[in-house]
């Protein structure tokens, strides 16, 4: 068997490559807590919303004693309900999200908030935004004929302001 | 030897293939211009999404396989010395491939199916396109078995001797195929066909795309793979060279073959229905599978400098000058070769899952893959094509300049349709919508890349016209004869005997099955494990 030393030597710089980029994910996965969406939480999306944190009442804002916000979110052709959304800047947020119907994907643009809705499975994301102004949040899968037509509002405003609002329930309910 | 029916065969499946492949193109430029916006009365969502599922099937499904399975017959043949192993059942192959073809043709192109090329449950298509596309694979499957029969019959009568590169590489895109199939087959068997005849009510939607997931890599490979076949064995006996290394060769077919299995998750690095230790682990595996491309990268273009050097190429970067650019194997392996890397560079953000975070589910998507599928694989089919049809119809090229002309133009126009989709992508534009008018700012800035998109589309479907134009010419209307033979190119320090794990599959078709049992054993196994809830099926 014949390998020329050139080539082993590249094939060794091409283990490198690899070897560098997979530490530096592995590195930021196990110290820095970077993860894929992945919460695996089965629901029933035929009934979610009927009772549970799901039920129309309970979608849009939640904010805990310490200031951590929950953002329930119900995907559906062909709109994510609710549809306009206020948050703060910097501040820890977990989105909450179900499809009540076929897949849909979520994205806003030029963000890492991002995840897949799979009917029958929550979808989870934790991430802070980090600049005020008004985002669209984006079906990036495709989901039926309205796909293009699915979006709604997310607006950022900054933490002092927020605080001063001293946001009781968000704006879950209006249209 | 006489291999009429052989050459028969193999021009078959290559004109299914072509004609796939341009009725696909005409479809993409429809939808590039449908999507801009810019034209009032052409207009139309179903139509939209029917073109983009008939698109991608057409391409994906129909163009490679059917290429891929010509292409095999003829290089098992000529390769091994050997007549195709049992014609009646090749055919049959052929028949049923193609009866699937038109089985799921008729629920796509009526607006039945636009479920694009992915099926995505619970989005319902006819059962008449589960069940077209089934047997195309299942036809597959005959090409599958006619392959190892020859490779089988080839290596009882030469026990010590290595098996002819190009046959090697054939017999591992067959071994890799049946392997990635299975994926797939289990979605559709037990999944989509119950579901949409109503035998079973709902579908598990997590387990679908995990199926999907097992499938959806490693055929990218299995598209691939012709196209490396013409890296290694084709090429270097166009460019006047010789193959840099056989063994090396081997060892990234085996590589490909056993990684690209395993890494199925990295389509699901968003998804909610698998945790993230298995993520990462397939992410591990994705970076992995870089190094057989890495290996190829360097041995085809050591390959082509011998080449230079031996057409009096000097200095540094002489040979490359020195290259007979005007062969279009040649001319095709360069422009490939160029939009792997750029497609690569893709490739590695879409790995690195903070930075997929970004660009997930995006333009950008398409994007990539048009670089490398429709950019790298497909360029080099055409310069196959070019390289068999006179072999194949016994005539000579109608035009060569025009195949010159043909793949420069692709590489153009290439080029031009993607660079904005990238652009896009980082703009956040999702992908597959059938119009771009948001109620927002930000999707004004779009607009320009939109228009950028249908030059580099019209300039791609004016090239496959030429492709298609050149081919039929050939065949149907050129007079003279020829009588060459496809050559293959010989190793610079010529192979005697291998080590029988360059030489045969048995012991990694042990590793690939450990390794899936690993990577997707318990993955499969939660849905069984824990309650979950299917999907009714919706409508469009
Ligand atoms: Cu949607």
């Amino acid at each position: 068997m014949h390998i020329d030393p050139l080539e082993k030597k590249w094939a060794a710089i091409a283990l490198g490559i690899a070897g560098l980029f997979v530490t530096v994910i592995l590195s930021s996965a196990l110290f820095h807590g970077i993860h894929a969406p992945s919460h695996v939480e089965p629901i029933d999306s035929a009934s979610l919303h009927l009772s549970g944190e799901f039920a129309e009442d309970k979608l849009g804002i939640e904010e805990d004693a310490a200031g951590n916000i929950t953002v329930r979110i119900v995907a559906g052709r062909y709109g994510f309900y609710p549809q306009d959304i206020v948050l703060p800047t910097d501040t820890p947020l977990t989105f909450r999200m179900v499809s009540q119907d076929v897949i849909h994907g979520v994205h806003v643009p030029m963000t890492n908030m991002s995840t897949m809705i799979v009917p029958g499975y929550v979808a989870e994301v934790k991430t802070e935004l980090h600049h005020a102004g008004a985002y669209p949040l984006l079906c990036n899968e495709y989901c039926g004929m309205g796909h293009a037509h699915m979006w709604n509002n997310i607006k950022v405003i900054g933490k002092e302001q927020w605080d001063a609002l001293k946001h009781p329930q968000g704006d879950a309910s209006h249209e | 030897m006489n291999n009429t029916t052989e050459k028969t065969l193999a021009l078959s499946h290559f004109w299914v293939a072509f004609g796939a492949f341009a009725l696909a193109c005409l479809m993409g430029i429809y939808q590039v211009i449908e999507r801009s916006g810019f034209i009032g009365w052409i207009q139309s969502r179903e139509v939209y999404y029917a073109s983009t599922s008939t698109h991608g099937v057409l391409m994906a499904f129909v163009l490679t396989t059917f290429f891929i399975m010509g292409f095999g017959y003829y290089v098992a043949t000529t390769t091994l010395k050997l007549p195709v192993w049992n014609k009646t059942f090749a055919w049959a192959g052929f028949w049923v491939s193609l009866s699937g073809v038109v089985l799921a043709a008729l629920p796509l192109l009526t607006g039945a199916a636009s479920v694009l090329y992915t099926f995505y449950p619970p989005v319902q298509a006819h059962v008449l396109f589960y069940i077209g596309a089934t047997l195309l694979v299942v036809g597959s499957w005959f090409w599958c078995v006619s392959m190892i029969v020859m490779y089988m019959q080839w290596k009882k009568a030469n026990p010590d001797d290595p098996v002819p590169l190009a046959m090697f590489a054939t017999a591992a895109n067959t071994i890799l195929w049946l392997w990635t199939s299975a994926g797939v087959a289990a979605e559709m068997l037990f999944q989509l066909i119950p579901w949409a005849l109503g035998w079973v009510d709902t579908i598990d939607a997590g387990l679908a795309r995990t199926l999907f997931a097992w499938t959806l890599h490693p055929i990218v490979y299995f598209w691939l793979i012709p196209a490396y076949i013409a890296f290694y064995c084709l090429v270097p006996k166009q460019a006047g060279g010789y193959v840099f290394s056989d063994e090396l060769a081997r060892a990234s077919f085996i590589l490909l073959v056993v990684f690209s299995l395993p890494i199925g998750f990295h389509h699901l690095y968003m998804d909610p229905e698998q945790a993230s230790g298995w993520k990462l682990l397939h992410m591990v595996g994705t970076f992995v599978v870089t190094l057989p491309t890495f290996i190829t990268g360097f041995t085809v273009i050591a390959s082509l400098e011998i080449a230079g050097r031996l057409n009096g190429g000097k200095g540094l970067f002489g040979w490359i000058g020195a290259l007979p650019w005007t062969n279009h194997l040649v001319l095709a392996i360069i422009l490939a070769l160029l939009m792997l890397i750029l497609g690569g560079f893709g490739g590695l953000i879409n790995a690195s899952y903070a930075m997929n975070a970004m660009i997930h589910n995006t333009a950008w998507v398409p994007g990539h893959f048009h670089l490398i599928f429709g950019g790298t694989t497909i360029i080099m089919y055409f310069g196959i094509a070019y390289y068999f049809w006179p072999v194949l119809t016994g005539r000579p090229l109608f035009s060569n300049n025009l195949a010159l002309i043909q793949l420069w133009t692709w590489f153009i126009g290439m080029v031009i349709l993607t660079t904005p989709w990238h652009i896009l992508g980082l703009l956040g534009q999702p992908r597959r919508i059938d119009s771009v008018h948001y109620n927002n700012l930000l999707t004004l800035s779009w607009e320009p890349y939109e228009i950028t998109m249908i030059f580099g589309g019209l300039i791609l479907v004016g090239s496959a016209g030429l492709l298609i134009y050149n081919l039929a010419k050939t065949q149907f209307h050129v007079t003279e004869t020829y009588e060459g033979e496809v050559e293959y190119a010989e190793p610079i320090h010529p192979v005697k005997a291998l080590p029988a794990y360059l030489n045969s599959f048995a012991m990694w078709n042990w590793v690939i099955g450990a390794f899936m049992l690993f990577a997707f054993g318990y993955p499969v196994a939660q849905f069984f494990l824990m309650k979950t809830y299917g999907s009714s099926p919706w409508g469009y």
